[in-house]
């Protein structure tokens, strides 16, 4: 989230599309409700089904799963038509008016550079044309062709409203009653929040998704407001943390890279991460990226981590790939080229596409190793249930070690919250029986390899014998010491960079944030963004101070959140260019004559004069992007892209599949299905009685919601013959499930192209442990194929058809 | 951190204040001790409060977890969970799945013990801790001698090993997961992921 929950009660107008906040994440969907019962505001919901969010919406519309950025490109098209733009936004802290290089285009659906054979394209062209001292061209009168609001202008052309509803089964008239409401929000009070989740991730363009509302609210002038933003409504308690932290295999901790082969060493590495500003006066702070990598090298290995080494970069592992994520690893599993295999708290049997293939893969290995507080569908995928997990066990060689973890009751640390808040927990219970704690259960593990590799020797050990790893007790580091270290403190003296006489922090006292950072090897840091969490004041994650002046739902000092406690990213652009608040009513941060203050820390330097530096700090360019040169695999505009599998052929060019630059491997291509076969839209969600594939081992939310079914409107179910609570069989091309069906009114048929097309609604929380009565999931129907920039599998929109059939078998228990 | 002064502690305490004084008012006297004789003790005045957030959506609810037991020495049980009120997003209240918090913690389903699968068995069978750890560590040990690329074709040192994968939790603290990447990362595990993936 670029906001908090606390935020939203500051709105005006809702849109809820791609999630189904009051189901899935009830209690800050309160703030929602807030909102609505004190500023009057409205919520807007869009959504394939008419969800539990859409029965409390102002105003609901349908659309076709998969279709979105279509619908959001004809939103874009209907404000730039209608002159619904929040003008001095757009000219001063976007691209608008900045030139592209004359190469770029597009055409058929595809980006200038396409290259079919490699799925990939050459994005020479997709540049600003740079002048002579450096910077980006720009025509501030945004009349030159080449400027980027024209491009964009030209781009969503085609998007009109009939178009729209030809490709999303949105009729036209709810579209443009919806395109009024939100148009409402570019005057300059007048603030929309768009909240999203999976509903939007799990296509093959789900970046492109996201980035269509992102340019949205740029044009409304809604991104760095008290109650707008882009509100990624995350799934799990610390999936943010565990993303800030790198846990990534093309990620490091605070968003620095994985080095690749190219990165032949540390000065080859920073040579592509200068981040030179692209227009005059501005911040660029990835400039700062030597300082973070090299605290970061520093946090790992210690004393051993030295300028001549490069700071031990070679210890990393290089990568030959763009990504090593678990759709390439699953892949190699199942092609037999992967031996071990660590599950931690993860089920990745229910949460993966495709678990056929899952199942044979992981009954390639030679070890699954899973760490979890409950039982797992991983950790006995080789057991039978019938047609719940139809495996034969003798069959399957993988040896299995299942190692139990203590659950959040038990532990102490922090978590980070959607709105990037670190919260710190206590533990209030035992662990149960010889449950172990993960940092127990991780130390072990190191120090027994490490041991190993003391007394033998082996392949490379340095990497694991130089490891930093001081802790009082080597055998369990605290989460105190833990945390600690991901904040960073000073190895040597760090002083101050102009004032070289003024101290800053002496050897080993903990950094007071990340602009104490050094690229000399004198600080480190396990996670520079989450540097500031605990410094010499404390704990700053543990703070429960409620103040909340003037009631702007900030709460500065209640947890810490990152960047340097900063509630409201972008904040510098809730004013005018002059630092005056565009909105009165809705003070956020503003310049006061010498320097920036108000109620949330400002995301600028203080002291940076209204008009020079630009709001959008982290870029090089100072402004937001409309256009996002070379940075998306799949284009610098959103385009239309149908799913992988679809029941309608791309309007822009029917010979398309898919998202051309998504990766897909050649057997899972050949498992793709057409619509003759599998003439209906399957789409997977959540329930708010269950949490994933845990609360299925809760006996009371087992009584609440005990089974497994699946959602068809009642026009399908006629044409089809079956009644409510009937068993029926959906199958995709991948695989086959029997549920109950529930034939309900949430769902209509959509008019697609002159077609009716009929989704099938498939919830995700049964497998064969547990309370609940055992169940499939949509995992087992879902196409292997995964977003072309982050590899996020396609788990809302594949072709199934359906059937009625008889209930399934058991098998045997556990 | 547990609550020094839990509001059922000054409730208890305010509480019980009152009506001695306006039962002792209106001339029952007798009546008083035998009205405090009869009423049963409230069930968490004798537990200990600890604040913790749901572990499920990212809302990140404030929960207090009632306990009986030490924490420390081992053996605390945890009786209750309920919102926490004083926090600023859920003021206390629970959804359908935090609510029920307490049947997670107590799932019948909880591993309480290390279990191992041999090759073709149709079931687990226990094994010690230092057993598992240990056979880990060869494993790992081995696979990483084995198969550890070192440089590519170029001669650039590329220190990558694939044959290994590792994927991370979703709810596991971010204490956690530093001592995890640093591990793993060191180890020079390629395929390493969280549920963010999905």
């Amino acid at each position: 989230m670029t906001n908090s929950w606390t935020d939203i009660k500051n709105t005006d107008l809702v849109i809820v599309m791609g999630g189904n906040a009051a189901e899935a994440h009830p209690c800050g969907f309160k703030w929602v409700t807030e909102a609505k019962a004190r500023r009057g505001a409205r919520l807007i919901v869009v959504d394939p089904r008419f969800t539990r969010t859409a029965s409390v919406a102002d105003y609901y519309a349908p659309i076709r799963p998969g279709s979105d950025i279509a619908w959001l490109m004809g939103m874009i098209r209907w404000m730039i038509e209608n002159d619904k733009v929040q003008w001095d936004y757009v000219r001063n802290y976007t691209n608008a008016s900045l030139l592209v290089n004359e190469g770029f285009g597009w055409s058929d659906g595809l980006f200038t550079g396409y290259e079919p054979e490699k799925r990939n394209y050459d994005m020479s062209t997709w540049e600003y044309q740079i002048g002579d001292d450096g910077f980006a061209l720009t025509d501030p009168t945004l009349r030159d062709p080449r400027c980027v609001w024209n491009l964009l202008k030209a781009h969503v052309d085609p998007y009109t409203p009939e178009m729209v509803e030809r490709i999303c089964g949105t009729p036209k008239d709810r579209f443009l009653r919806i395109a009024e409401m939100i148009g409402e929000c570019s005057a300059p009070d007048k603030v929309m929040t768009s909240m999203y989740a999976l509903g939007w991730t799990q296509h093959s363009k789900g970046a492109q998704n996201i980035r269509g509302m992102a340019m949205l609210q740029l044009i409304l002038g809604n991104i760095g407001m008290r109650g707008g933003g882009m509100n990624a409504l995350r799934g799990h308690s610390n999936i943010q943390g565990l993303t800030d932290m790198g846990l990534m295999s093309n990620l490091l901790p605070g968003y620095l890279n994985m080095p690749t082969e190219k990165d032949t060493d540390f000065d080859t590495y920073l040579s592509k991460r200068q981040y030179k500003p692209l227009r005059p006066d501005q911040t660029s702070y990835w400039q700062n990226y030597p300082k973070f990598m090299v605290s970061y090298l520093k946090a790992m290995w210690g004393d051993h981590a030295t300028k001549e080494n490069g700071w031990c970069f070679d210890y990393l592992p290089k990568l030959d790939v763009a990504n090593y994520d678990i759709l390439r690893m699953f892949d190699m599993m199942y092609k037999g080229e992967v031996n071990l295999y660590f599950c931690q708290g993860f089920n990745p049997l229910l949460a993966f596409p495709n678990r056929a293939k899952l199942t044979t893969a992981l009954s390639k290995l030679k070890l699954l190793v899973t760490m979890d507080p409950l039982e797992t569908e991983t950790s006995r995928f080789w057991e039978n249930h019938g047609d719940f997990n139809d495996v034969d066990p003798a069959a399957i060689e993988t040896e299995v070690i299942q190692l139990p973890t203590t659950c959040f009751a038990e532990e102490e640390g922090s978590l980070t919250n959607s709105g990037r808040w670190l919260q710190w927990h206590w533990p209030g219970g035992s662990p149960p029986g010889e449950a172990k704690h993960d940092t127990w259960i991780m130390a072990q593990i190191f120090l027994r390899v490490r041991e190993l590799y003391r007394q033998e020797g082996g392949t490379v050990p340095e990497p694991i014998l130089n490891l930093n790893w001081d802790y009082a007790d080597p055998n369990e580091p605290t989460a105190e010491e833990l945390a600690k270290e991901i904040n960073g403190r000073a190895l040597g003296q760090v002083t101050d960079l102009v004032d070289t006489s003024k101290v800053l922090a002496e050897p080993g006292k903990l950094l007071q944030n990340f602009t104490q950072l050094r690229d000399d090897g004198s600080t480190s840091s396990g996670c520079w963004i989450y540097s500031g969490c605990w410094n010499e004041q404390g704990n700053n994650m543990a703070r429960r101070d409620t103040s909340d002046p003037d009631g702007t739902g900030a709460y500065l000092n209640w947890s810490w959140s990152w960047p340097v406690n900063r509630r409201i990213l972008y904040n510098r652009a809730s004013a005018d260019l002059d630092g005056n608040p565009w909105d009165p009513e809705r003070k956020l941060v503003w310049w006061n004559g010498e320097k920036w203050i108000g109620y949330d820390v400002p995301d600028i330097a203080v002291t940076a004069k209204p008009g020079t530096v630009m709001p959008f700090i982290m870029n090089p360019e100072g402004v937001s992007r409309l256009f996002s040169r070379g940075l998306m695999r799949d284009g610098p505009f959103p385009i239309h892209m149908e799913p992988f599998e679809s029941p309608v052929a791309n309007f822009l060019n029917p010979d398309l599949r898919g998202n051309p630059a998504a990766r897909i491997f050649e057997d899972d291509a050949a498992q793709l299905a057409t619509s003759a076969d599998f003439p209906h839209v399957g789409t997977s969600y959540r329930l708010t009685e269950h949490f994933h594939y845990w609360t299925k081992h809760n006996p009371v939310n087992s009584v609440l919601q005990p089974e497994f079914f699946v959602e068809i409107s009642e026009e399908l179910a006629k044409e089809k013959g079956i009644g409510n609570a009937d068993w029926v069989r959906v199958w995709s091309n991948r695989g086959s499930i029997k549920a109950k069906a529930y034939v309900t009114k949430r769902l209509k048929p959509l008019m697609c192209d002159g077609k009716a097309l009929h989704v099938v609604g498939i919830p995700l929380h049964w497998g064969f442990t547990g309370a609940a009565r055992k169940g499939f999931g949509p995992n087992s129907l879902t196409p292997f194929v995964g977003d072309a920039n982050v590899e996020t599998p396609e788990s809302k929109a594949f072709l199934v058809n359906i059937e009625k059939t008889t209930p399934p078998t058991e098998g045997a228990t556990s | 951190m547990n609550v020094d002064l839990s509001r059922r502690g000054f409730l208890k305490l305010a509480g019980a204040g009152v009506a001695a004084t306006s039962v002792g008012a209106m001339g029952f006297g007798e009546a008083e001790a035998a009205e405090i004789a009869h009423v049963r003790a409230f069930k968490l005045w004798t537990t200990t409060e600890a604040r913790n957030t749901c572990p499920y959506c990212s809302v990140a609810c404030g929960v207090i977890l009632y306990s009986k037991g030490d924490v420390k020495a081992g053996g605390a049980e945890i009786l209750h969970v309920e919102g926490d009120a004083d926090h600023p997003t859920n003021r206390g209240t629970l959804c359908p799945k935090g609510a029920a918090l307490k049947d997670f913690i107590h799932a019948p389903t909880r591993l309480t013990e290390p279990r191992y699968r041999k090759a073709g068995a149709d079931r687990f069978e226990p094994i010690t801790w230092d057993a598992a750890l240990d056979k880990i560590a060869r494993a790992l040990k081995d696979d990483r001698d084995a198969n550890l690329i070192t440089t590519n074709a170029e001669g650039v040192t590329v220190n990558r090993w694939t044959s290994t994968g590792f994927l991370a939790a979703s709810a596991t603290t971010n204490e956690t997961a530093w001592a995890t990447t640093k591990v793993v990362k060191a180890l020079g595990v390629a395929g390493f992921d969280n549920q963010a993936r999905v």
